[in-house]
């Protein structure tokens, strides 16, 4: 390899056909769309569950949704390898946050925690993009959105994911007057949590398997 | 503080302080150079080696940027009581053929199969992990074993960590079972992490010849032996277009009764078809 392609622009290397190994990349992206919204004293969360890679489905049911406490989920698209791992790492500070204040964390607290996870990973970042939603302190709605690295704003409404240029439009446009159900999606099913004071509910909604 | 006196001798090395100079004095920070191991007693520079003379073109050292010795395609299905694995026993070195009975798939314990394909070397290593994880399970003699996911879930957890080091292993992994209450347990895990569970898997190619069979023929309540015809049609597709594949197949079951991973096999094959001796006929502008 090293004779070979010497001295050779990397770029000419590829176009003279020399590239003579498979090479292989930390990151995939496995798609998918996360959206939420946030009442006056509702949350409403909701993600598709495909998984792909490329044009090839790799399951139609995996959930990409994480429901840490009774007022907070976090939803992430992106490489599911990383989500996996970001998920497993909150949950765990969740029970060690349990352990040490006998109480669950709150949605502001987890979502200032997730943008520091997030950020702690700045120079090999976790290729995720995050909605956090739940209640806040008041119990009203909340809804946090970040990107890869850690940057979060909490807004009223958010989606996040490979169909998000579709999306947005659609939420800025209609949630004036919010109505999750008028929300265009594509994938295999979408999940649904509703969280309210009284708990989260879990809804599926069926959509095209094409 | 007192200052602890290390058990290292001086001459293990430069920074490696023995008792002497666990308490730097001045009678010994000040005398000139002494001889040691790494100071010839002429009094010259020890001897070094110029980094730079020695890295190669291409940089620092790296890890395994490609796989060198290869299996292809693993398929599998979940039917009613248990798990099927298959796959072909080709260990290829680039194209060559090179090992032509390797078996890729192995019991874990009495309920855990795994099933490997990609770099063999990274397969054989982990699969002397997992013989350690079942070693360690019959040591404890609790009679608890390693049901198949959490099987999965410590292979996910392996993958990962070593694609986070950019030293990966290089392999897409099936992990098929039974759990202890009954439950058929199928997921896979590719070489950077990424892993699902469903009720057919396939990595490779199979991916794309496989599945689409499976997901019009396969069905969790489907009895054994429709699960085995499944399994040898989609073989015998992924034989006919993959061409790092041979026509030696095993076939595993996993079950509540164990694991049983058959013997090696041919399948009938039937190359005189008119679409393979013309495959562009009716592909208008193709070559």
């Amino acid at each position: 390899m090293a004779t070979l392609t010497a001295g050779v622009p990397k770029h000419a290397a590829g176009a003279a056909g020399i590239k003579q190994h498979a090479s292989w990349s930390p990151y995939d992206d496995n798609g998918g769309t996360t959206l939420a919204v946030a009442g006056a004293d509702y949350c409403i969360v909701a993600a598709s569950m495909r998984m792909s890679t490329g044009y090839s489905i790799m399951t139609r049911r995996s959930s990409k949704i994480l429901q840490l406490t009774d007022k907070c989920v976090i939803a992430s698209a992106g490489f599911q390898a990383d989500m996996k791992a970001l998920h497993k790492m909150l949950q765990s500070r969740n029970v060690t946050y349990q352990h040490s204040h006998a109480k669950p964390m709150s949605c502001p607290a987890t979502a200032q925690l997730l943008s520091n996870t997030l950020y702690h990973r700045r120079f090999f970042p976790l290729f995720t993009f995050n909605i956090c939603a739940g209640l806040d302190d008041e119990g009203k709605g909340a809804v946090y959105t970040y990107d890869a690295i850690g940057s979060y704003e909490r807004t009223g409404y958010s989606c996040q994911g490979s169909g998000k240029d579709l999306m947005q439009p659609v939420l800025d446009n209609q949630l004036k007057a919010a109505s999750p159900l008028l929300i265009p999606a594509r994938g295999d099913t979408v999940e649904i949590f509703v969280i309210t004071k009284e708990g989260v509910r879990r809804e599926e909604l069926e959509l095209k398997k094409d | 503080m007192l200052p602890r006196p290390t058990t290292h001798s001086k001459a293990l090395g430069p920074g490696v302080a023995g008792p002497e100079l666990a308490v730097a004095t001045s009678a010994v920070l000040d005398r000139p150079p002494q001889p040691t191991a790494q100071r010839p007693l002429s009094g010259a520079q020890a001897f070094s080696v110029d980094p730079s003379l020695v890295e190669s073109a291409d940089g620092p050292r790296q890890h395994t940027q490609y796989p060198y010795v290869t299996g292809t395609s693993v398929l599998a299905v979940k039917y009613a009581g248990g798990v099927m694995l298959a796959c072909d026993t080709l260990g290829a070195y680039g194209s060559t053929k090179r090992y032509k009975s390797l078996e890729r798939i192995i019991r874990v314990n009495a309920r855990t199969a795994v099933a490997a394909g990609g770099e063999i070397s990274d397969f054989q290593y982990i699969t002397r992990l997992l013989e350690e994880l079942a070693t360690d399970d019959y040591r404890t003699d609790d009679g608890i074993e390693l049901g198949p996911r959490e099987v999965f879930s410590y292979l996910t957890r392996v993958m990962y960590n070593r694609r986070g080091k950019m030293d990966p292993l290089w392999n897409s992994l099936v992990v098929g079972g039974v759990e202890a209450d009954g439950t058929v347990f199928l997921g896979t895990v590719g070489m950077i992490g990424t892993h699902y569970t469903d009720s057919h898997v396939a990595t490779g190619f199979g991916a794309h010849l496989a599945r689409p069979m499976f997901r019009e023929r396969q069905s969790d309540d489907m009895s054994e032996a429709d699960a085995e015809a499944l399994l040898r049609d989609a073989l015998r597709v992924c034989y006919y277009r993959d061409k790092q594949s041979i026509n030696k197949f095993q076939v595993a079951k996993a079950t509540g009764e164990g694991v049983a991973i058959g013997k090696p096999f041919a399948l009938e094959t039937k190359w005189d078809y008119k679409a393979f001796a013309a495959p562009t006929k009716w592909a208008i502008g193709a070559w």
